[in-house]
């Protein structure tokens, strides 16, 4: 296929694990952030062809595993009520809450939708006005714009029966909250390649300078992560601590300037908790007041909600670098993806759910 | 006095309706509106000396075949519910019968009869029923199968998505045929018959919920006659099974399961459409968990893998096949899938509902 076979070339992988291997001279750890590369190292094996010297840590990229357990109850207490009609990304369908995920919501016969777009949720508020219909507004950078676009476009149509839970997060601020954590080991990182093509890389610049540690824009595909891993390890080994972009086909260093104009005229940086890592400050966005028709938390008294994490899950170790899926004394035993104790193990970017469909064994 | 019945309009009883056009809860009642579909819809396009008979019950004799058969059957169940109704490639009429004869040829049995028992919703369009079961007589056609058994029930508006098509089929196993998941073999060698994942994109595309259009048709078809060939070149295939929902990946768990062996697979070796490969690559899945309907997985000792991939290559519904893999000696992740990197990663079987990714 065009576009993407030429970034699974055989020979090109060869030749630039060679190029690793001659840049090498000591060990290095490397965080990829997204989930989505993550996934493409596991299906791939680009693990088992890596030099022992580098050690690849999962990062915190995966939308569904750090919306916190406190918005999943929320989404649960929501959906639940009489006349709503709750829309969300396939994926948090499953993400267990504290009693239960939104599939058995639905099995209890109550209104819930997948939608594949925000957009789709506003049609659905257009076709059904007696009822009230909330999305679920989670994600990184990379739903942000059609989130906001959402309740832009609710705005115009003049609806009232259209609303966002919003559980927005940045990448930047997760950066900084693991660079400087006690035991953090992460020595460069591999930048989530999407969320750059929103919002370009410039605001990686003063990690890179405060924290003395390469950052590499880096997409998706074998070649992709190659590239971005040898770019990284050539800074490390020469000690330049900057930003540079191995994903220049799709990123550039402003980003998408008219999707971050959207996102800053519907949301406010705000303070977010992310699930197993806590509160992070500035690290989401909220709604602007102007928008706070749009805001569901106003709408239903959600201010009861206590949730309980299982004892037994260190998604939050993982999503932070800390330790890995095989570290875990549940994983692939109390924990799998038909009975995830936690989000890692449920979306399709999570570092647990890797590890369980491409790499139980070795 | 021509004109007198309109003079008098007012003082008789009115006519009931006749419901030509939908279907009523009447037509499931078990009395003369029942009678009547039975007798102009389904009858007449699956017309048979056993159907026509009409009793409680179809009565058959097994014998008409020759002694190249034994006296086994193979019987398979499936109900079948699929939305839309209609899609690129086939609709539910077809997949009724294509999913039941395939199931039933997968132990290398002549599928032979089908019942077929009908879940109707109040209101739908008998134009879509008759739609349905033209297509379910011209694949029965196709496949060489006659229905001759058949139910019908109605179901109030809003309980059931239009309708709902049971089949069970009925087929003979050839003597010297023993075909059963449970037979990989360490040293078998694996083939698929074509390009795997078409049937699932179709339906999900015809669906419109993901707003994605393709020009991908789905691959449904009835593979008895390809299995027939097949048993020329062999009687001693080991496994046959048709991967459906779930997918190849799905199916070769399955089997190495049932056979306690393990499977490793050449992703390279998997032949997927260029417009499913994308399709599937824009939506987050794996063309290894996307349903077919139209192909299926066959696993011999290697002494005949190369004869019969000519023998599928040959046959209309197999031009595309393609030996994958081998079974090997159980291992922990039970499938493998060796890259075109050399590496290897494992391939479990699906795990819940296949849902878009969000980024």
């Amino acid at each position: 296929m065009k576009y993407l076979d030429e970034y699974r070339d055989s020979k090109l992988v060869h030749t630039l694990l060679d190029e690793i291997n001659h840049s090498l001279t000591r060990p290095w750890v490397i965080m990829e952030i997204c989930g989505g590369q993550t996934h493409s190292i596991m299906k791939h094996g680009l693990d088992q062809l890596l030099p022992e010297g580098i050690e690849l840590v999962h990062g915190p990229g995966c939308p569904v595993c750090v919306t916190s357990q406190e918005m999943v109850d929320k989404a649960l207490l929501i959906a639940s009520q009489p006349g709503v009609i709750f829309t969300s990304y396939g994926d948090m369908l499953r993400v267990p809450g504290s009693t239960g995920d939104l599939f058995s919501i639905r099995a209890s016969g109550k209104d819930v939708r997948v939608v594949y777009s925000s957009l789709d949720a506003v049609k659905i508020a257009r076709e059904n006005p007696d009822k009230q219909v909330v999305f679920f507004a989670i994600g990184f950078e990379t739903t942000a714009p059609a989130n906001a676009m959402s309740v832009l476009y609710a705005q115009r149509l003049g609806l009232s029966n259209f609303s966002l839970l919003v559980s927005q997060v940045r990448v930047p601020p997760a950066m900084h909250a693991i660079l400087a954590a006690p035991g953090n080991r992460v020595q460069g990182f591999l930048a989530a390649g999407h969320v750059c093509t929103v919002m370009g890389y410039w605001e990686y610049v003063p990690i890179a300078h405060q924290y003395k540690l390469p950052v590499v824009v880096t997409g998706f595909e074998p070649v992709d992560i190659l590239q971005g891993l040898l770019s990284a390890i050539r800074g490390l080994e020469n000690q330049m601590y900057e930003v540079s972009n191995a994903y220049s086909r799709v990123v550039t260093y402003e980003g998408n300037q008219p999707a971050q104009k959207i996102i800053n005229q519907v949301f406010a940086e705000c303070d977010q908790k992310w699930r197993g890592m806590g509160n992070i400050p500035g690290s989401g966005w909220c709604l602007k007041p102007d928008f706070f028709q749009f805001n569901a938390e106003g709408k239903y008294q959600l201010s009861k909600v206590v949730s309980l994490e299982s004892p037994l899950c260190i998604s939050g170790k993982i999503l932070q670098g800390l330790e890995k899926p095989l570290d875990c004394p549940a994983f692939a035993r109390q924990c799998s993806p038909e009975h995830p104790l936690g989000a890692t193990m449920v979306s399709a970017e999570g570092t647990c759910s890797a590890y369980y469909r491409y790499g139980r064994s070795k | 006095m021509t004109d007198s019945a309109a003079d008098i309009e007012g003082l008789v009883c009115p006519l009931p309706l006749p419901h030509n056009e939908r279907i009523v809860l009447g037509h499931g009642s078990g009395g003369r509106m029942s009678y009547e579909l039975i007798s102009k819809t389904f009858l007449p396009q699956f017309d048979n000396p056993i159907l026509r008979v009409a009793d409680d019950a179809a009565s058959l004799i097994l014998s008409a075949h020759d002694a190249s058969f034994s006296s086994r059957l193979a019987v398979s169940t499936d109900s079948h519910v699929v939305t839309p109704l209609f899609f690129p490639g086939g609709d539910i009429g077809r997949l009724a019968i294509c999913g039941t004869v395939n199931d039933v040829s997968m132990l290398g049995a002549m599928p032979l009869y089908l019942t077929a028992g009908f879940i109707l919703e109040e209101g739908l369009d008998v134009d879509v029923l008759n739609r349905v079961i033209a297509s379910m007589r011209s694949t029965a056609m196709q496949a060489g199968v006659q229905v001759i058994a058949g139910d019908t029930k109605v179901v109030q508006n809003g309980k059931a998505d239009g309708l709902y098509i049971n089949t069970t089929g009925i087929g003979v196993i050839p003597t010297g045929v023993n075909i059963s998941g449970a037979r990989a073999q360490l040293g078998d060698v694996i083939l698929i018959s074509g390009t795997i994942g078409e049937h699932g994109i179709a339906v999900l595309a015809a669906r419109g919920e993901l707003n994605f259009e393709s020009e991908i048709q789905s691959d449904m078809a009835p593979l008895n006659g390809l299995v027939a060939s097949m048993l020329e070149v062999t009687k001693d295939i080991h496994v046959l099974r048709d991967p459906t929902r779930g997918g190849l990946a799905t199916s070769l768990n399955e089997i190495a399961i049932q056979s306690q062996v393990g499977m490793l697979v050449e992703e390279k070796a998997i032949p997927v459409k260029p417009a499913v490969q994308a399709a599937c690559e824009m939506l987050g899945f794996d063309p290894l968990y996307v349903a077919n309907e139209g192909k299926l997985l066959a696993i011999v000792e290697q002494s005949y893998a190369e004869k019969l991939l000519d023998c599928m290559k040959n046959h209309p519904l197999g031009r595309d096949a393609a030996i994958i893999g081998t079974v090997t000696e159980m291992h922990e992740a039970r499938v493998k899938v060796r890259t075109a990197y050399g590496t290897t990663r494992m391939v479990d079987m699906l795990s819940g509902e296949m849902l878009p990714r969000i980024c």
